[in-house]
């Protein structure tokens, strides 16, 4: 367009806003060749010559020497085509070049300080337009009273949570507020706390980690977080929760429920999730004739001093248990990393649905308790976690859990070891079946047995034995009794 | 002095820049030369550990050397010049080291993969890269533009340093592939400054390489500065002895010397495709120009230190060899120096018509499969960005 050019002065070092004229090396008339120093110019960083941008006849120096002119202001003009003849008046633009930026017209497009696509003004970074005092494009909507409330057309960031977010408010400062994504664990600025490996483990799995709840420092998302949410039925052999799982789902417009992941849920999948991962487990299963030892409930329950107590065949599962631990100590012990602590004594556990959900409270030194005081102590224990009221101490110290899937209709399962515990015991339902009893089919009382047990400590042999000791007792209590004691 | 004092001895090594500083003599056998500033060909040089240093180039590859070394510092003038008049952000100028990049650049060989810092335009031309591309990195246009693989050529790494440690773990890559131990093999070089050099990265390449007989190259230009640092502020030794405590071979190079570097590096590169290694070498040299636009180099040094080292100019020797030797005549000289002109030009004039990038495009390229977090980003961004008046974007 324009044969004259005006020459802006640029940030010369990485976010300055003003440079001093030091001295002009050339006079309104000279010629100049590209590149051919023009001016020194001295900033807050560096003293420097600026070369010709552009071959032409100098038409116009702006500024004397010693001025300081902030950046982005003309300072000299170059005629790039002296040879065409007499240039017409000098622009308004050029005489009031102090207080006015160039006008956009002046500059081709594609250079800077010309007009880009979309009517915005090609710039770099500090440096462009500046017409004095900072001014800042105006914000659609302006006029609207409320200095914090001009909303957004756009939506909030979709978060991953139920409710939306409401639209987000634009304050007026020259920093947008970075998006608040909602949720617990999606701290401010959209950002979701997790490690690269847990990251990577969750892309591996896929796992979107927006939608779990961090267990760890800061509310971060844990290796275990993201296996548990990878695998859902990590915790299905063990009794579900009945509360909440009974209950009608309350299911939101996307017919789809957010349950928040607290209190003893949380508990139980990070418990679960850090033993599943840690300890390798092995799972035996022995289905059991325990016809004799129902009769032998039945005689119990006959007598007059257990006329007022609950006896369960979970009471008998507990006492062979405990005695073939006597039989087998290792089974009773503890990983330690570079020790295995094998205990004397045993906390015995029993896994319980409450309405918060699972809990497993224990007998401390079950193994000294008469037939009767076990009773007792099961009793009241589970009474106890069904009311909520299961103290923090009965819940800590298990060495040993038995989980009694078969109260639920089920017949086994693979049972999860509780952290810190060498085995578990499934007690499945009791069931009339078809079974050979003194090379006969006949209908007896059947069950199936499933052991769980950590393999660091326990050896294929070792859980057998154990399984196989619990069938026995269970098979003919009374023979084992006089067998073993 | 005895041994076991390493106090003492290094006081007693003290003067560690005798040559150059002061524009003194030349340190002789402790300095690879093998064309004088006066444009005078040494025919071959024996290093103190017995390695005999020699080229022996056509006359055309000496022609080419000096097409190299006057196009790097056109290109680079005209950098700093578009810098000026506000086209670029910043700029590192490489003046007064056009041949220690020239000489290790064409020194490696096609199969070699060089670690740049942010100043290796002149290694990056060797390579075959177009020049455009650090300009689009410095005027904020892009990111660096170029497939490092494509041009075994990595992006140029600002932190200063940490460029070493990555050339290591890819140098320890080599050698687990089993690219090294023949003619054919791989070697890496891994450029830095005397001011990187006291980085802890640095260190910890050093210790690595040397430890894993990586097959790398560690390239110093000592350019005598850190910014505004010099030279007796970061070392008691001269810095290519430090490699003797990591374990392998140091070299001191003539960097203003385009031959002597060649043949260095050349040998050092060799020497680490065939198993034998890492090496140091520190191309002793000087930044004629500011560390970048952004600094002003005389408030930290004096006019005379600059005018001695502009009597050991890197091109002027060269031409002054070559017009010695007959191999070069005027119209030679005049024809490059017009295509160091065109060449500029040209790139000027594609500097100019780079275009802005739209500014949600910044959120492209951060992950190759996306990511939630960068699309929440960028709505966010295209947002704030729509709430202005007459916004496009």
């Amino acid at each position: 367009m324009s044969r004259v050019r005006e020459f802006p002065l640029p940030d010369l070092g990485e976010g300055l806003t003003e440079g001093e004229i030091l001295k002009w090396l050339v006079q309104v008339g000279d010629v100049v060749e590209l590149n051919q120093p023009v001016v020194e110019v001295e900033t807050a960083k560096a003293a420097v010559e600026i070369p010709a941008k552009w071959a032409g006849k100098i038409t116009s120096i702006f500024h004397d020497e010693g001025t300081v002119v902030d950046v982005g202001s003309p300072i000299f003009a170059v005629d790039t085509d002296p040879g065409a003849g007499d240039l017409p008046e000098p622009s308004a633009a050029s005489l009031a070049a102090v207080e006015i930026a160039p006008a956009e017209g002046a500059v081709e497009p594609g250079l800077i300080g010309g007009p880009a696509p979309g009517g915005r003004t090609a710039v770099l970074v500090g440096y462009g337009p500046k017409t004095g005092a900072a001014k800042r494009r105006p914000r659609k909507g302006a006029g609207v009273p409320a200095a914090n409330g001009v909303p957004v057309a756009a939506p909030a960031p979709v978060a991953p949570e139920p409710v939306r977010a409401a639209p987000e408010p634009v304050r007026p400062a020259a920093v947008a507020p970075a998006p608040r994504s909602g949720g617990s664990t999606v701290a401010p600025g959209g950002l979701v706390l997790a490690k690269p490996p847990v990251r990577k483990l969750a892309k591996d799995l896929g796992v979107d980690l927006r939608t779990l709840t961090g267990s760890g420092p800061l509310g971060s998302i844990t290796r275990d977080d993201v296996h548990l949410a990878a695998s859902g039925s990590a915790t299905a052999a063990e009794p579900a929760p009945v509360g909440p799982g009974t209950a009608a789902p309350a299911f939101g417009p996307d017919r789809e429920q957010r349950i928040p992941v607290k209190g003893v849920r949380k508990l139980t999948a990070q418990n679960m999730a850090a033993s599943a991962f840690t300890a390798p487990h092995v799972t035996e299963f022995l289905t059991v004739d325990v016809t004799r030892s129902m009769k032998a409930l039945d005689r119990l329950r006959g007598r007059r001093e257990w006329r007022d107590v609950r006896v369960s065949p979970l009471l008998l599962v507990a006492k062979a248990v405990l005695l073939a631990v006597g039989r087998h100590p290792m089974v009773n012990s503890t990983w330690a990393g570079d020790e295995i602590v094998v205990k004397e004594y045993v906390n015995l556990g029993i896994a319980a649905a409450t309405e918060r959900g699972l809990i497993v409270p224990n007998i401390k030194d079950a193994g000294r308790l008469t037939l009767r005081e076990l009773a007792d102590a099961m009793t009241a224990l589970v009474q106890t976690a069904k009311t909520g009221r299961t103290a923090p101490a009965d819940m800590s110290g298990g060495t040993l859990t038995i989980t009694n899937v078969g109260v639920f209709g089920v017949d086994t399962g693979t049972p999860i070891l509780p952290p810190g515990e060498s085995a578990i015991l499934a007690f499945g339902a009791v069931r009339e079946m078809p079974w050979v009893h003194k090379g006969k089919v006949k209908v007896r009382q059947v069950t199936t047995l499933g052991l769980s047990f950590d393999h660091r400590i326990i050896d294929g042999e070792l859980g057998s034995k154990f399984l196989r000791d619990v069938g026995d007792f269970l098979a003919d209590p009374e023979a084992a009794l006089l067998g073993w004691t | 002095m005895a041994k076991g004092d390493p106090a003492g001895t290094a006081r007693g090594r003290r003067a560690t820049p005798r040559s150059a500083r002061s524009g003194g003599k030349s340190p002789g056998t402790d300095l690879v030369q093998l064309l004088t500033p006066e444009g005078d060909r040494i025919d071959k040089v024996t290093w103190s550990d017995g390695t005999e240093y020699r080229v022996d180039f056509t006359d055309e590859e000496y022609r080419g050397l000096y097409r190299d070394l006057v196009l790097v510092r056109r290109l680079d003038a005209e950098a700093t010049a578009l810098q000026r008049q506000g086209e670029l952000g910043i700029w590192a100028s490489l003046l007064g080291q056009e041949a220690a990049q020239v000489g290790s650049g064409r020194a490696l060989r096609p199969q070699d993969m060089a670690f740049p810092t942010y100043r290796e335009h002149g290694v990056l031309y060797c390579r075959g890269i177009d020049p455009i591309m650090p300009l689009g990195l410095f005027r904020g246009v892009d990111l660096g533009g170029w497939d490092p693989n494509e041009f075994k050529f990595n992006m140029y790494t600002i932190v200063i340093g940490a460029q070493t440690l990555h050339a290591t773990g890819y140098a320890m890559g080599v050698n687990m592939d089993g690219r090294t131990g023949t003619d054919d093999g791989e070697a890496v070089i891994a450029y830095f400054g005397d001011g990187a050099s006291a980085q802890g990265d640095v260190n910890e390449a050093f210790i690595w390489s040397a430890v894993f007989n990586s097959p790398i190259v560690f390239f110093c230009q000592n350019n005598q500065y850190a910014i505004s640092e010099p030279l007796e502020r970061q070392t008691r030794i001269p810095l290519y002895q430090r490699a003797a405590g990591f374990g392998f071979p140091g070299v001191r190079v003539d960097g203003n010397d385009v031959l002597a570097t060649y043949a260095v590096t050349r040998a050092a590169l060799d020497n680490a495709r065939h198993g034998q290694g890492p090496t140091l070498i520190e191309a002793y040299t000087y930044r004629m120009g500011a560390h970048t636009t952004t600094d002003d180099p005389t408030r930290y040094r004096i006019a005379s230190e600059v005018e001695a080292w502009q009597a050991k100019d890197p091109i002027a020797r060269v031409r002054a060899f070559l017009t010695k030797q007959g191999i070069a005549d005027d119209a030679f000289l005049a024809e490059v120096e017009e295509q160091a002109k065109q060449e500029a030009l040209r790139l000027r004039e594609r500097v100019l018509e780079m275009p802005d990038p739209e500014p949600l495009t910044l959120f492209d390229n951060v992950f190759p499969n996306g990511s939630p977090e960068v699309d929440a980003q960028r709505e966010a961004t295209a947002r704030y960005l729509d709430s202005f008046e007459g916004s496009v974007h």
